[in-house]
């Protein structure tokens, strides 16, 4: 070959993230020594990002099959049938380095990089969540990066005009040097028109379409693949930069050019740009692909082939076409004033041939890339024994409205309307239930059918018991879609860890992932799609382990779907899947723990995945049936909360009566899973219906027309008080 | 509540790149006519006659320049101004009030809201007493309209002269009033709490709140179908 770009040394491997091994693996297989631009794509096919190597041992333990499967893992998002035809295609992905350096931008370039793997797949998007954790409230840095995250999701959602419909934002001190940004997307399409990445057809054009490549991002895969340190601040420059104007134009004319019989085969340029777009289409198809570098649209002059190759610039696909639809696909573009450029052609030699300046920059075989990527079997720590925490070591003696009053105006609870405001959550008109709600239900657009999705984490949970918690964020999710009276169908994850290089850390991924494996299996939600975010730790601190949930469900007719808010006076309160007798709870690895200064480590409360599925299908029996009028799931911060938050924004109030004796802050504040608070106003077909069930069930108050929250006889607060601490909170953080 | 006497209606909705609610106006005004409203792409420089133009919200042109100030110079919008100036009607929701502004078509200016965040959220607008409109006939003076807005730049501003123009001349269609969502009932800081306003012959209306996201109980409201309803039948008479 020509040879015009640098020979490379070890040196030169190890400051792109490549150990010693695998630098020999790389002049083994190559059989001489790499140049820059095919280190480069080594490197990046080889990191983290891209490979997956010390997950990949473990994500293949997650049942990905089921009868509604379209597509599980693999593509660039999954898909599910949601019936009439149509697939509900989703996925999560994590932006959470590029955001702690530049918020905006990088909170902007997840949400793009998220909706092109939806529509790439022939999805028009309908829905965005996003899953964020950000430092402690107090930490000096958390009100700049939480006011541009924000921003920067509502900047690139509301532009494109994709409803931002729900998701979380937490606050935790090891988030302090490492927040966590994971977007999710959710499109539809029909379930025969759907578009994957393996190339087809030796001889066929290469199409370049979108964006013009630029010198921002570059190497962006690999930053995401190590830890931060103080001088993460000189990476700045490997940021991308979104523009939702651009990504709106070419998700129009992707949209357009699908709905033609052109395109066989279509790739995002996200992580690693169009070294892993073709890389992944030439290996997926068994084939190889030749590009002209020369003819890449490119922004600046003089970049390199190793620049062109490892830019991650915004906004760009790569397609291959049938050869007689250039000319039509070209006028597509033409008329939303993108780039439209062949640069190259599918082949049957297995290699990757790059052409620059009349001469070749690479010529290496794809097998190694994909087939030889490494995986590791890194070594875990066993988890440590957790104690349980027993309610007689915390006090039961203050009034349960006090507690209730400091933990809704902690910004651990507290609403997050100032968060949300900032998103579109109405365009496209579907939003039938937004942010703020259990599970968001997104309507099928022309139909009564409707998607229910929520994202879902309990850290806490995982950190002290990894398998508990992978379980527990499955099972939270599943009970966010039931409380709607959607059937939960499939999920994607996000898993958010620290270094698995480090025993202790690779055990929570390993574990967390066994635990959602388990629960994925047992309640038949398929994982169909994720991203795994790894090395989130700055000088040497690891976050809290954070396996998100990203979960979809379908309801038939979304004016059946139920909200959280109390809807009538003199309706029976109960708990589903709980009975008489329970007058304790599980404060262990609890909010109420955390906010009562017990630091300890304990316990998680166990997950039952019987129970969870049983009262989950009873629950959306329930619903169709007319029978339930308003459900909540009890997560954080247990049942007061979650009764005090089914009264906030409702007209009405509630009357509650805690058990006779007992402990009655376990009672109230304890988070036993498997639970939720429903209201109804016919208690014995409720009742009849969980005995036949076998569902615990307890009645334990009466919705009130009188705005004030009481427990027994003694203990009130009025709701106007409990909205101005849970409204109050962010705004005043935010303002001070 | 489809209108049947409507279908005759003709109905235009611009859509410049970066337009993201022009199906969404389209569906409801499809919904209320029965009959599909005409999508004319920017680049179009004539305008087929029709009752009513509608410029929908979205991000024209990326919001880039100014909000509005690129779609303003487009082909289409120099038809619709040909339109307007034959007496016909035109409707402009959020970004396309932003567009009627920057056309000159109606006065003022669509600056950044004052708490300087986007702000989506539910709001009460009062229907204020007009000049003779086909935007306000069907409403009477006071009459509530719960409807949502979605913007970042929608804090009217126009100097003091214009202000008590628009004023006496019966120039303001509604103003934001305290309604039952959380927050202050003006979201955007506006003068004089002005969510919409007419042109001086009462023919244009631009307004931020988006009637077509409020059709149907499932949206919380169905006050925008009530609006653009009206709006259409004044038209038709």
């Amino acid at each position: 070959m020509t040879q015009k770009e640098p020979l490379m040394t070890f040196d030169d491997a190890a400051a792109m993230g490549l150990s010693r091994d695998e630098w020999d693996l790389i002049l083994k297989r190559l059989d001489r020594t790499p140049n820059q631009c095919e280190l480069g794509i080594f490197s990046a096919m080889w990191s983290e990002h891209c490979s997956y190597k010390s997950s990949k041992k473990w994500l293949k333990t997650l049942p990905v099959d089921g009868p509604q499967v379209i597509e599980g893992p693999g593509e660039n998002a999954g898909a599910v049938d949601i019936g009439d035809g149509l697939a509900a295609i989703f996925k999560i992905e994590s932006h959470n380095h590029p955001s702690f350096i530049e918020p905006y931008q990088g909170a902007a370039t997840g949400v793009g990089g998220i909706l092109r793997d939806v529509f790439t797949m022939g999805a028009r998007p309908v829905a965005l969540l996003n899953a964020l954790r950000f430092g402690e409230a107090s930490h000096e840095k958390t009100r700049h990066l939480l006011s541009g995250v924000v921003a920067g999701i509502g900047g690139y959602g509301n532009c494109i005009g994709i409803p931002t419909v729900g998701g979380e934002v937490n606050f935790d001190k090891s988030y302090n040097g490492n927040i966590l940004v994971n977007a999710m997307a959710v499109g539809l399409a029909n379930s025969d028109r759907i578009f994957r990445s393996a190339a087809t057809g030796p001889g066929n054009p290469v199409i370049y379409v979108g964006a013009k490549t630029g010198r921002d991002g570059i190497h962006g895969a690999t930053m995401a693949s190590a830890e931060f340190s103080d001088e993460t601040e000189s990476k700045r420059p490997t940021v991308q930069v979104g523009d939702p104007f651009t990504g709106k134009l070419l998700m129009e004319a992707c949209l357009e050019l699908m709905a033609s019989d052109s395109v066989l085969s279509i790739q995002d340029m996200g992580a690693a740009g169009l070294t892993s777009s073709s890389v992944e289409m030439a290996s997926k198809g068994g084939l190889g692909m030749e590009i002209d570098l020369d003819l890449v649209p490119a922004r600046e002059n003089g970049m390199t082939a190793y620049e062109l190759m490892l830019s991650e610039s915004q906004e760009r696909m790569l397609m291959v076409l049938k050869p007689d639809a250039t000319d039509a696909a070209r006028a597509i573009f033409d008329k939303w004033d993108l780039d439209f450029m062949p640069i190259g052609q599918v082949t049957e030699t297995g290699r990757l041939v790059l052409l620059k300046d009349g001469g070749t920059a690479c010529d290496i075989p794809l097998a190694p890339l994909v087939d030889d990527a490494p995986e590791y079997d890194r070594p875990q720590n066993p988890i440590p024994q957790r104690p349980r925490l027993t309610s007689g070591d915390v006090g039961s003696d203050r009034p349960v409205t006090h507690v209730l009053k400091s933990m809704l105006g902690h910004v651990d609870l507290a609403s997050r309307r100032w968060v949300y405001e900032q998103y579109d959550s109405d365009v496209m008109a579907d939003t039938i239930a937004g942010p703020g709600g259990d599970a968001a239900v997104v309507r099928v657009h022309g139909s009564q059918r409707g998607l229910a999705i929520t994202t879902d984490c309990t850290p806490r949970y995982v950190e002290a018991d990894p398998e508990t918690g992978g379980a527990q964020a499955v099972a939270e999710a599943y009970r966010n879609i039931c409380a709607i009276g959607a059937r939960p169908l499939a999920i994607t994850n996000n898993l958010n860890f620290g270094n698995p290089e480090k025993p202790d850390i690779m055990a929570q991924l390993a574990q967390s992932v066994v635990g959602m494996g388990k629960a994925a299996k047992h309640l038949d939600t398929p994982v169909i799609s994720g991203n795994v975010s790894l090395y989130n730790e700055t000088d040497g601190i690891a976050i809290r382990p954070c396996p998100v949930i990203g979960m979809v469900g379908v309801i038939d007719d979304v004016t059946m779907a139920v909200g959280s808010q109390f809807i009538a006076a003199d309706q029976e309160i109960f708990i589903l899947g709980q009975d008489d007798s329970q007058n304790d709870g599980w404060l262990g690895a609890s909010l109420y723990a955390a906010h009562h200064g017990i630091t300890a480590v304990h316990a998680p409360p166990p997950i039952d995945l019987v129970a969870e599925e049983q009262a989950g299908k009873l629950l959306i029996e329930l619903i169709a049936a007319g029978i339930i009028t308003a459900a909540h799931d009890i997560s954080d911060g247990g049942l007061a909360v979650t009764i005090a938050e089914m009264t906030l924004h409702s007209s009405f109030g509630a009357h509650i009566t805690p058990p006779a004796a007992g402990h009655l802050h376990g009672w109230a504040f304890g988070e036993e899973q498997a639970r939720y608070v429903v209201t109804t106003g016919d208690g014995v077909a409720l009742c009849e219906a969980a005995q036949n069930a076998g569902v615990a069930i307890s009645k334990i108050g009466i919705v009130t027309a009188k705005t004030e929250l009481q427990f027994g006889d003694n203990d009130t607060i009025s709701i106007e008080a409990l909205k101005n601490l849970s409204e109050g909170c962010l705004p005043a953080l935010m303002a001070g | 509540m489809t209108l049947s006497s409507l279908v005759s209606l003709r109905v235009a909705i611009t859509v410049f790149p970066g337009s993201n609610c022009d199906r969404d106006m389209m569906v409801a005004v499809e919904r209320l006519t029965n009959r599909r409203p005409a999508l004319v792409w920017h680049k179009e420089a004539n305008l087929e006659p029709v009752d009513l133009v509608i410029v929908p919200g979205g991000f024209s042109f990326g919001d880039y320049l100014r909000c509005g100030a690129l779609a303003a110079r487009s082909p289409i919008m120099s038809a619709v101004m040909d339109h307007a100036a034959r007496g016909g009607a035109v409707l402009g929701v959020c970004n396309g009030f932003q567009v009627l502004t920057e056309t000159g078509m109606l006065p003022g200016v669509l600056i950044r809201n004052s708490g300087l965040r986007f702000s989506c959220r539910m709001v009460r607008l009062e229907t204020a007493e007009t000049m003779p409109s086909p935007f306000t006939a069907g409403l009477t003076a006071g009459q509530s309209l719960d409807i949502p807005v979605a913007h970042n730049e929608g804090n009217y501003f126009a100097d003091e002269d214009t202000l008590y123009r628009l004023q006496d001349n019966g120039q303001i269609a509604f103003r934001y009033v305290a309604g039952s969502a959380e927050g202050p009932a003006n979201p955007n800081g506006a003068a004089r709490d002005i969510a919409g306003i007419l042109s001086n012959n009462g023919r244009v209306m631009g307004m931020m709140p988006h009637p077509e996201r409020a059709i149907s109980p499932l949206h919380g409201s169905s006050d925008g179908a009530t609006l653009l309803s009206k709006s259409l039948e004044a038209l038709m008479s």
